[in-house]
């Protein structure tokens, strides 16, 4: 296989990527480090310095458009951070000093609790119980565009828990790297119970803080291979551009089914082979 | 100018997107001229080496892709990128000053202190 083959064979893989990550909501990320590893035979540590760099790709370029639902909530989001980043720093660490076959694994899992958490319900949990005292000390409140009663009021609850589960979305993203939206909404809309679509769009802005604090080290240790970030990180932002125009439209339900096949065979894939190697 | 939230998202979600087109750009520029010059087979990416030291420091990223080199114009493309979350705290952190939400303005300051940390211990 030639150079230009390779790469427009990894730029069209990174488009449908990008397009069935921003469908259904789980980011590009996420299926494109298991494509490179098992398709095109990449190292795992390329495949996730690659991964990271379209990760913020992806939450920048969607940014606009989120903002725009005035759904986003830029306080909690920035003080969750805190949390996120210094989790990815630890990530960061950590790749460096676990086995790849560990890495494969524990990619695996998180491929399998994805596609799980794609097909969960969206419980709604908000408003169920008290606010606690650090959310209202921080002020980790706000309001959101209602139905026809006007805009709706929320507050959040349970913020330590919520802390710590963003510690080890960092953690993840900074390891494996993915934008590890599962966990961050996972933390918001079950932990701290806010409003669904205020933690997906929040969550969103997120990825993008948390992936680029690992992605100086990455760079820094020669992770970042230009010649397979340029299509990768291209294909997965054209696609998932594309992605969220479709989703306006259409209705994924169906499409949601399939990818979450789709991942759970890669997820076994990844788990398969890397208890093999330890053998 | 009153500074509210929604104003201050709207201006962040502008930043951000402009960034990125501009990082993409800049990748696609560099994917072009690495395109033309690589013809030869596929590069083996199947054990991890490490890039070489002058497509890992920002400093030498620059110098060379200033110097029309395909692979560090694609690596400048990417630290633009990597910079524009970086700016987003930025801006949050000025837009929280102007609303004189102090408590915000110093969790901002934290997080961008972490992100320094990374970009600066690392290199």
């Amino acid at each position: 296989m030639s150079t230009p083959e390779f790469s427009l064979g990894i730029l069209l893989s990174s488009i449908l990527a990008g397009l069935l990550g921003s469908l259904t909501g789980l980011g590009g990320g996420v299926v494109i480090v298991p494509v490179l590893t098992i398709l095109f035979h990449v190292d795992i540590h390329y495949a996730i310095g690659a991964s990271l760099v379209s990760v913020i790709a992806t939450s920048s370029g969607a940014a606009a458009a989120y903002v725009r639902e005035g759904y986003s909530n830029i306080r909690i989001g920035m003080f969750l951070e805190i949390a996120t980043t210094i989790g990815a720093l630890f990530g960061a660490w950590l790749t460096i000093r676990v086995p790849t076959h560990a890495i494969g694994i524990i990619f695996g899992v998180v491929l399998l609790y994805s596609a799980y958490a794609s097909m969960r319900m969206k419980h709604n949990l908000h408003g169920i119980g008290m606010p606690d005292a650090l959310a209202t000390h921080l002020r980790m409140s706000g309001t959101m565009p209602g139905g026809d009663d006007g805009p709706e009021s929320y507050v959040a609850q349970r913020v330590p828990a919520g802390f710590s589960l963003m510690f080890l979305a960092g953690s993840l993203s900074g390891l494996l790297g993915i934008g590890s939206g599962a966990v961050k909404v996972l933390a918001m809309d079950q932990a701290m119970r806010l409003p669904f679509k205020v933690s997906t769009t929040t969550s969103n802005f997120m990825i993008g803080v948390t992936a680029a604090a690992s992605a100086g080290i990455y760079l820094s240790r020669g992770y970042i291979a230009p010649g397979l970030a340029m299509p990768v990180m291209l294909g997965v932002l054209g696609g998932s551009l594309v992605g969220s125009k479709i989703l306006v439209h259409a209705e994924v339900r169906t499409l949601r089914i399939i990818f979450a096949f789709v991942i759970v065979a890669l997820g076994l894939e990844m788990l398969v082979n890397s208890i093999r190697g330890i053998f | 100018m009153q500074v509210t939230d929604q104003k201050l998202e709207v201006a962040i979600g502008r930043m951000l997107q402009t960034g990125v087109l501009l990082a993409a750009a800049v990748v696609l520029l560099g994917g072009i001229l690495y395109l033309l010059h690589e013809t030869g087979p596929r590069p083996d990416y199947s054990h991890f080496h490490g890039e070489a030291n002058a497509l890992r420091s920002p400093a030498d990223i620059a110098t060379d892709a200033f110097r029309g080199d395909a692979r560090s114009i694609i690596q400048l493309g990417l630290l633009l990128l990597i910079a524009t979350p970086i700016a987003r705290v930025i801006l949050a952190a000025v837009g929280f000053l102007l609303e004189r939400d102090r408590l915000y303005f110093w969790v901002s300051l934290i997080v961008l202190a972490v992100l320094l940390y990374s970009l600066l211990h690392a290199f």
